[in-house]
């Protein structure tokens, strides 16, 4: 870990100020996924910016029947609160089969949305990555790729995105609300938030340099079946192969979200309009141009399955 | 003392205080943070600065000069050391490779420099800055590719590459019944939670270590023979071990690397292994490719059973043993073994749990289940059929003990075997397809010499000494009850010191034979100590007994303090063993039983029951010899459902080296689990008439998980880990 | 879709374009290792451990891990990973567990700290510790520590309503069953398999908490 100096914040104005003023500066919430990076150096900053001060750790009604969650709510208290658990259901059982109870316990909202791939090559700094390091290849291509993407990769990147609560944020349509330097404010809709890899892995979300998350929005609750299924090696305290968040209306009609196939959680409403149709007509189309690896074909056959599980316990 | 006789009856066998399930004598010191690890010893010597240590970038090749300058240069940072400045280095007796690579790199992470520094921050932030050019070279990465050039080889823990008996190739064709199949176990890591950690300190030419070691005589050999010092001027500590399954039986970079850096700045070091560069510098446990034939009568008398194993290491290293047991578990005339071994040029194969055993039985274990398929018998009935009670090699040479058929029949019963479906796919509740699996379990029962000193003080207080080691078995717990026994005192008037060079050498922890072997040496010295008091009592009589802190003699009881009232009384002794492990052959046995759930949709595993049937001769502490067993069944589940360590066969490397890619169990895929130990006392293995257990629990237990997924799910694999995608696409149609 | 050896294919290709037979690299590369010139910066940070305020000057890198280890030598928190993979280094911190390994001190300012050594002592143990000694919770004991703080917090977790991952109903309160426990202390992980004692033991002390 390279040394770096260290400021706390009071607030939004004042960090992404302290963020302009300052070379290779990072914000740090919970800092259970940066600090595990800087011990490999794989982030590098030189300086921190503690934004714990910030009062960003509410959860509020919206006018319209929504809910904002500031950026600094810890997972387990999103996980705990009885609005989430009953008109987000997919949003707690998401954020409740992440992690562990201590890491649940740290990690806040915008963080966990900012986690980086668990791609082995990437957190091998010996190797090649392109996300870590641009244009020195990819090594996780021909190697070993049993956790990595089956669809939306490219030819420099096929890591996927970490989180289990932004695949129930996709299904939830939520929005990001942020702060730029000057104070200028924008929301972003969780589904421009991510990018693919493309020819620029190492770029993997549409916000700015320096802009920080300060909320994320939920939209009216949506009826139907909350439904957050992970599919992993051991029983906890792991990374998804793939799972599947799914609020499923009683004519069998819903959204649907994959997580662990892609660099970012993987939706696509035209193949959710295939829902009443079953698992295998969902699946054909949000997984139509999947390019998996000898190592990872069979998370195609698994999401299906997972997907009819999904469905079958709405329906049941 | 020799043991060279059957023991008769001795004060063991009044199981005061042996056999008891007591709590662990070291429990509140490990449960309050104070029994003090490796880098927990901040008072063993004062300014200590610390180590980070740095590894090969490249499987294999060479290093060109580093650059080091930056490093040197760093804040805090007190000096580096690489090949190029360490001085002249050997290499110990039970390393493969050398723990400090240069110019020569021989595997991935290889130890190449420490950098030492005035704190932990400094010293990592300043092994960042060297800068190492490589010249790689090809190597060879791939057991299955390296199998065609594999050798026969020489050097062998427990015997020779190949056996045979009767003639294989004649009874194999001959059987009515044949079965013949390939299995694969993948290479796995020990992941202890304690890193590999040590604290040096040099005072003239003498070497001080405070690390973390199963083996104390072994290392403290080696780190002198690799420094080329007398074995004399080093000096090893190591009371507490947070874990080794066999990972801390040798010297590793970790001690080495401390005692470079400490020579070359004169400050005492401090090193522990990152856990990311933990899985590629130290050892695992191999991968092998098993191919297994047996040939039965229509009954299901095994007529012919062979079983060859191909492994891989560096230069210099040795096999998986994994056909050992299959030499000595079933009856039937025409056998054959053979183990080959392939170069390759992944970090160094060594020991992990039950090396041989271990991943043998993984295999074999699914191939009993498969041929009573075949057969049309009932696995457990088929075991118990194929039973021997001799050497099927050598039948004149019987087991010492051998109550192999028992384990099964209690186990059927305890855990409801009668309820199972013979055939798969037929059980279920709600969305969860139901299995149960059985597997033997077996491993050998390996005898050391052990030396222990006893000494009794004018308090009445009983010390006992030995370089063994506790690394989470009990040992300090069943030793200090040996002792109380022995003497007759109560436990809390014995005190145990363990895991220091300056004691007396015992067989240390490794191959479960500690102990059975270690408390015997107590046992040793407590007959010389006993011979002591009533020396300096003056009642040297053949009747005399040690009860309640007393020595009785007809009527007469005088209390043991009073021995020692002038001068601290002393017995040392070792145990010793003639050929009785040759006359008879000494193995533990046992049985698995195991019930898993299978989501018919996803294929995830769920382990619901578990239970084991132990057959080890005397249980000296049914408390702690059962969480022996409960943890070497957690480790069966991890190798049954998870644990691979990932090849990257280009570059030459484990690829998932951190606890977060190298998946082992966590609580929730354990339940409640069973064990039963047979009553049972084995004469002919020690006085103590106790065997090891530790290595026995984990010894068929991923073999009963997967064939419970067979029976759940009618798909059967061969190759570990039995993880979902190898059998998805057999499960039923989701509804 | 694109059959698996397509993107391998590339792959190749990709080697043999940016002359993959070179056999000389450099490591690290130029980016990890600049800003050579650095210096470690330092900051004051005051905190509660186990009751007692302890202040300290560290280097900004120190985590809370290292503080209480190598600065306030209280070694009973373990470092077992580093990395947040273990929950070996697991404390209680404004009444939550956290892994000591992934916070920095500088970030506790004003925190209550509860380590293992603040729970109880080999002479007055603490509930938690009684039960993990009587139903032999542990073996090497490396992990004990971790396990104990968790242990103690999860039954305050299930106390205040938190629901875990197994809960069939999200919405009722959680009990203490085997299934929850073993959820909730599925962060700390016991190598040498202590599993089935460890919730024994915490189920002992639920049940005499109630």
């Amino acid at each position: 870990m390279k040394p770096f100096t260290y400021q706390r914040v009071r607030s939004p104005a004042e960090a992404v100020a302290a963020f302009g003023r300052n070379k290779n500066a990072k914000f740090i919430a919970g800092g259970t996924n940066l600090l595990d990076l800087m011990k490999l150096q794989i982030e590098a900053p030189s300086h921190l910016i503690d934004v714990n001060g910030l009062a960003l750790d509410k959860i509020e009604m919206t006018p319209d029947g929504g809910l904002r969650i500031g950026a600094l709510v810890r997972n387990t208290d999103l996980a705990a609160h009885p609005r989430v658990r009953r008109d987000y259901a997919v949003l707690a059982r998401a954020l409740l089969a992440g992690a562990s109870g201590q890491l649940r316990n740290r990690a806040t909202t915008a963080g966990n949305l900012l986690q980086r791939t668990r791609c082995p090559y990437f957190y091998d700094t010996n190797q090649p990555c392109n996300k870590r390091q641009p244009g020195s290849g990819c090594a996780a291509i021909g190697g070993f790729s049993r956790q990595l993407a089956v669809i939306g990769s490219s030819q420099a990147c096929i890591a996927t995105h970490p989180s289990d609560m932004a695949v129930a944020l996709r299904v939830l349509d939520a929005v990001v609300e942020t702060v730029k330097t000057g104070g200028v404010t924008r929301q972003i809709n969780i589904r421009d938030f991510y990018r693919l890899p493309g020819d620029t892995p190492h770029i993997e979300t549409n916000l700015a340099d320096g802009e920080l998350i300060t909320a994320v929005v939920l939209p009216r609750p949506v009826e139907g079946k909350h439904g957050y299924r992970k599919v992993r090696d051991r029983a906890s305290y792991a990374f998804a192969l793939v799972s599947v968040a799914s609020i499923i209306s009683r004519d069998g009609s819903g959204k649907v979200a994959l997580g662990g196939v892609a660099h970012m959680p993987w939706r696509n409403e035209t193949a959710e309009a295939q829902l009443p149709k079953g698992a295998k007509a969902v699946a054909e189309n949000l997984l139509s141009d999947a390019k998996p690896t000898e190592h990872n074909a069979f998370k195609i056959t698994l999401a299906e399955r997972a997907l009819a599980s999904a469905i079958s316990e709405a329906k049941g | 003392m020799k043991f060279d006789a059957p023991a008769t009856n001795n004060p063991i066998d009044q199981l005061k205080v042996v056999g008891k399930p007591l709590d662990r004598v070291d429990g509140p010191l490990k449960v309050t943070g104070t029994a003090a690890y490796a880098h927990d010893r901040y008072d063993s010597i004062p300014n200590q600065a610390y180590g980070y240590v740095l590894g090969s970038a490249i499987a294999k090749g060479k290093i060109k000069p580093m650059n080091v300058s930056a490093a040197k240069a760093a804040a805090g940072v007190l000096g580096v050391v690489t090949a190029e400045n360490a001085g002249k280095l050997g290499k110990g007796d039970y390393n493969t490779a050398k723990l400090l690579g240069g110019p020569e790199v021989d595997h991935y992470h290889q130890a190449i420099a420490i950098v030492v520094a005035e704190t932990f921050e400094q010293a990592r932030a300043a092994a960042q800055l060297i800068q190492v050019e490589y010249t790689k070279a090809d190597g060879s990465y791939d057991l299955h590719a390296a199998m065609a050039t594999a050798i026969r080889p020489e050097k062998i823990f427990g015997g020779e590459a190949d056996s045979s008996a009767g003639d294989f190739d004649k009874g194999f064709a001959a059987a009515p019944i044949k079965f013949d199949a390939t299995y694969e176990t993948p290479d796995q890591a020990h992941a202890m939670m304690e890193p590999h950690a040590t604290i040096a300190a040099w005072h003239g030419d003498t070497l001080t270590l405070w690390t973390s070691n199963q083996m104390i005589d072994w290392s403290t050999g080696d780190i002198a023979k690799t420094l080329g010092i007398p074995k004399e001027k080093v000096r090893l500590s190591s009371p507490f071990i947070g874990g080794g399954f066999g990972g801390k039986l040798w010297i590793r970079a970790d001690a080495l690397m401390a005692a470079l850096g400490a020579r070359a700045t004169g400050r005492p070091v401090k090193v522990a292994l990152a856990r990311p560069f933990m899985f590629n510098n130290t050892v695992h446990r191999p991968a092998t490719v098993q191919r297994i034939r047996i040939g039965a009568t229509q009954q299901g008398k095994i007529t012919a059973i062979g079983h060859e194993s191909w492994s891989g290491d560096l230069p210099g290293g040795g096999p998986e043993v994994a056909v050992m047991q299959t030499r000595l578990l079933y009856a039937g005339e025409n056998r054959m073994t053979a183990m080959r071994l392939a170069v390759l040029d992944l970090p160094e194969a060594n020991a992990m749990r039950a090396p041989g055993e271990a991943p043998g039985m993984m295999a074999l274990e699914i191939a009993m289940d498969e041929m009573a398929e075949k057969l049309g018998l009932d696995p457990v009935e088929f075991r118990i059929m194929n039973d021997t009670q001799v050497d099927p090699e050598n039948p004149s040479r019987p087991f010492s003990m051998r109550t192999f058929a028992e384990c099964f029949k209690t186990g059927a019963e305890k855990f409801g075997w009668n309820n199972r479906n013979a055939k798969p796919a037929t059980r279920r509740d709600g969305r969860w397809l139901l299995g149960m699996g059985v597997a033997a379990a077996f491993r050998n029962n390996l005898l050391m010499k052990s030396a222990a000193r006893v000494r009794l003080d004018s308090r009445g207080t009983v010390t006992v000494e030995t370089d063994m080691t506790d690394i989470g078995t009990g040992s300090y717990t069943i030793i200090a009850q040996t002792a109380a026994e022995m003497m007759g005192v109560t436990l809390d008037k014995v005190a145990v010191r363990l895991g220091d060079s300056t004691l007396p050498v015992s067989a240390g922890s490794g191959g479960q034979w500690g102990g059975a072997c270690s408390t015997a040496g107590v046992y040793a010295a407590c007959v010389k100590l006993r011979e002591e008091v009533a020396r300096a009592l003056g009642l040297n009589h053949p009747d005399a007994t040690f009860v309640d802190g007393e020595l009785r003699v007809g009527n007469r009881r005088i209390p043991l303090a009073q021995a020692a009232a002038k001068k601290e009384l002393v017995g040392e002794d070792q145990i010793e063993y003639s050929d009785v492990d040759k006359k008879y052959q000494q193995s533990t046995f046992g049985s698995h039983f195991v019930e898993v759930g299978v989501d018919a949709a996803t294929g995830e595993v769920r382990i619901r029951r578990m239970l084991a049937v132990c057959s080890a001769g005397r249980i000296l502490n049914p408390k702690t010899a059962r969480s022996q067993v409960i943890g070497a069944m957690t480790m069966g589940v991890g190798a049954a459902l998870m644990e691979e360590l990932a090849v990257d066969k280009r570059a030459g490397f484990f690829v998932n080296h951190d606890l977060a890619s190298y998946e082992v169990p966590v609580h929730a895929d354990i339940p409640h689990q069973e064990v039963i130990f047979l009553d049972e006392v084995d004469p002919l293995a020690t006085p103590m008439k106790a065997k090891g257990v530790g290595e026995l629990g984990i010894c068929g237990v991923a073999a009963a998980v997967a064939n419970a997924i067979y029976n759940a799910t009618g798909v059967r694999v061969r190759n570990y880990p039995i993880t979902l995608d190898k059998y998805i696409k057999g499960l039923p149609e989701v509804a | 879709m694109t059959k698996p050896s397509e993107i391998e294919l590339s792959r190749r290709q990709l080697l043999a374009a940016t002359g993959a037979s070179v056999a000389a690299a450099t490591y690290p590369s130029a980016v990890a290792a600049q800003a050579s010139t650095q210096t470690p910066s330092t900051a004051r940070v005051s905190f509660t451990v186990n009751n007692t305020v302890r202040k300290l000057e560290v280097d900004t890198r120190t985590t809370l891990l290292d503080a209480l280890r190598e600065n306030l030598r209280l070694p009973g928190t373990k470092k077992g990973c580093d990395h947040g993979q273990c929950g070996a280094c697991t404390v209680i911190v404004d009444g939550k567990r956290i892994n000591s390994c992934l916070s920095l001190a500088v970030m506790h300012e004003g925190g209550k700290i509860t380590t293992v050594e603040g729970l109880g002592n080999p002479k007055r143990l603490h509930p938690m510790q009684a039960a993990f000694v009587k139903h032999d919770g542990f073996q090497c004991g490396f992990c004990t520590p971790g396990q104990i703080c968790s242990a103690v917090a999860v039954l305050d977790e299930i106390k205040a309503g938190i629901p875990s991952h197994v809960a069939a109903d999200l919405n009722a309160a959680p009990q203490i069953s085997n299934a929850e426990l073993r959820e909730r202390m599925s962060g700390n992980i016991c190598r040498c398999g202590a599993y089935s004692n460890i919730v024994d033991a915490i189920t002992e002390v639920a049940g005499r908490k109630a």
